[in-house]
């Protein structure tokens, strides 16, 4: 029983994660008066793509090879410990946020891995550019995680979302909505849709992988997506306090809500010029700290 | 009703960061003119609903000179001189965004170990207060444009303007007023300095002041 309970989680995860890059798709088609691909495009794209043969380099080790895998398994064990509103999640300990990050992270030094195994001098830029942001972003996941932990009073992921409401949450809603942005490489960060060289970050890291290596890691940014649409989600709405349908509902709606307004930002905005790039990302942070401030002033008042 | 006062001086804190943060000359001059404005309509709500003519008057006063008559000023200098952005300057955007912050949390720490009146302990109006005077300090040495550095120069004023909030029963209404108009008169004098910049040395880099002309 234990042991398919974690199974039927752990597939709400992997089944449902791919649907958000399609609604983005649709939302973006959408605004631009297209008809744009089908909401299960994805699912298409990872089947074809599990079918097809590896290319690999000359200069490559097998690491082209674990390196996908890898940051696939860090982003579904991160997944693994998000609960998603009453419902729970798969595994919890106390001081899980901090596997937390630190799976996140292993999945980017992964990928930057990948990257730099083809050898290739564009690949290792793009590496260079991700991990050089990736530093800012950071930052700022670990302060809106602070915040969190100090609301509650918990450091287990399972118990640390009761958000009060207030400008605090609010705040926080933004704070962590542009660290989405730049976390999961979405515009005004990076643009998804380019090859311009450029333009690129995570897009440049993944130019040379193909087959089924490529399709674990589309699917590992579509969960990285959920993840974090679940994370914001559940920092601003006290999910844990309403009853079990309500809050899947509420969860559900809310991702959905994210993901279009991903798609808005997207469609409505412009990438940002490079330089320009620290600059939003430390507004981002601020946006998380300023919250983790008020709350500290709670604390000692 | 503390409440709503605690949520405009926090907006008002959180213009102190678009103003460390942006380039762009008019975005300052908004904030600015948008904090003048927030921090215009404090007075009524301090009183509790205790309407007088004299509050309401000096309300009207402040917003119209902080919320209008200062931004339109420095919008047609801004528009003589010829400039939008604020390009190099000495303190990078970020550095200042984080100082800014910086700021803001030492007031909070300050605000906490002064020893205040019980009836102030927990609003954010001695905090606010001291966030905006340094914010104001680092817009005045980060900046190398004049039109900057006055916005600068109104944050500071804003600043001490809401520490006097705090003597709003022991201030004459006379003293506001002195200083409402000094303000004024002072955007004016600096609009006038700003064009005979622009004229004499083809910038508003107030570097080039410092170097000596025939």
């Amino acid at each position: 029983m234990e042991a398919l309970d974690i199974l039927a989680r752990l597939l709400v995860w992997l089944v449902l994660a791919p649907l958000l890059p399609g609604i983005i798709n649709k939302v973006k088609a959408w605004v631009a008066c297209r008809q744009g691909p089908p909401v299960l495009q994805l699912y298409f794209d990872l089947a074809r793509l599990w079918r097809k043969g590896v290319v690999m380099s000359t200069l490559a080790s097998p690491g082209f090879l674990i390196a996908p895998a890898v940051a696939w398994v860090a982003v579904v064990a991160a997944a693994m410990l998000m609960p998603l509103g009453r419902a729970g999640c798969i595994f919890s300990f106390d001081g899980d946020v901090l596997l937390l990050v630190y799976l996140l992270a292993l999945a980017r030094f992964s990928t930057a891995w990948g990257a730099m195994e083809t050898g290739s001098a564009f690949e290792g830029m793009g590496a260079a550019r991700e991990v050089s942001f990736a530093v800012l972003a950071e930052i700022g996941i670990i302060t809106a995680i602070l915040t969190l932990a100090l609301e509650s009073g918990s450091i287990s992921l399972a118990s640390m979302f009761t958000p009060p409401p207030g400008p605090g949450a609010a705040l926080l809603a933004v704070g962590l909505f542009i660290i989405l942005l730049a976390e999961n490489c979405r515009v005004p960060f990076d643009d998804p849709n380019t090859h311009l060289e450029l333009t690129m970050i995570h897009e440049v890291m993944v130019l040379d992988h193909s087959g089924p290596p490529f399709a674990l890691i589309l699917h590992g940014a579509a969960v990285k997506m959920m993840l974090f649409s679940a994370l914001l989600v559940q920092a601003v709405l006290p999910l844990a306090h309403m009853p079990l349908g309500l809050s899947l509902a509420a969860m559900a709606g809310g991702i959905v809500l994210v993901v279009v307004a991903v798609g808005l930002v997207e469609s409505l905005t412009a990438r940002l010029a490079f330089r320009r790039v620290p600059l939003l990302l430390t507004i981002g942070f601020l946006f998380c700290l300023f919250p983790l401030l008020l709350t500290w002033m709670e604390g000692v008042l | 009703m503390n409440e709503i006062l605690n949520l405009l001086t926090g907006l008002a804190v959180g213009l102190n960061l678009l103003a460390l943060g942006t380039s762009r000359l008019r975005l300052l001059i908004r904030a600015v003119a948008a904090q003048g404005v927030l921090l215009g309509l404090l007075p009524l709500l301090l009183e509790h609903g205790a309407m007088d003519w004299q509050l309401v008057f000096i309300t009207i006063a402040t917003v119209a000179g902080k919320g209008f008559i200062i931004p339109t000023l420095l919008h047609r200098a801004m528009r003589t001189a010829n400039i939008a952005r604020e390009l190099e300057p000495f303190i990078g955007y970020i550095s200042s965004l984080l100082l800014g912050a910086a700021a803001t949390i030492a007031a909070v720490v300050i605000a906490q170990h002064l020893p205040l009146f019980p009836e102030h302990v927990g609003s954010l109006l001695v905090p606010g207060a001291i966030a905006l005077i340094l914010t104001g300090f680092i817009l005045l040495i980060g900046r190398t444009k004049a039109i900057s550095q006055v916005c600068g120069y109104l944050i500071l004023e804003n600043g001490i303007y809401l520490f006097g909030l705090l003597l709003i029963h022991a201030t004459p209404m006379l003293v506001e007023f002195g200083i409402l108009l000094d303000v004024t008169v002072g955007i004016f004098i600096i609009g006038i300095i700003v064009d005979r910049i622009q004229r004499a040395f083809d910038s508003l880099d107030t570097r080039k002041l410092t170097a000596l002309h025939e």
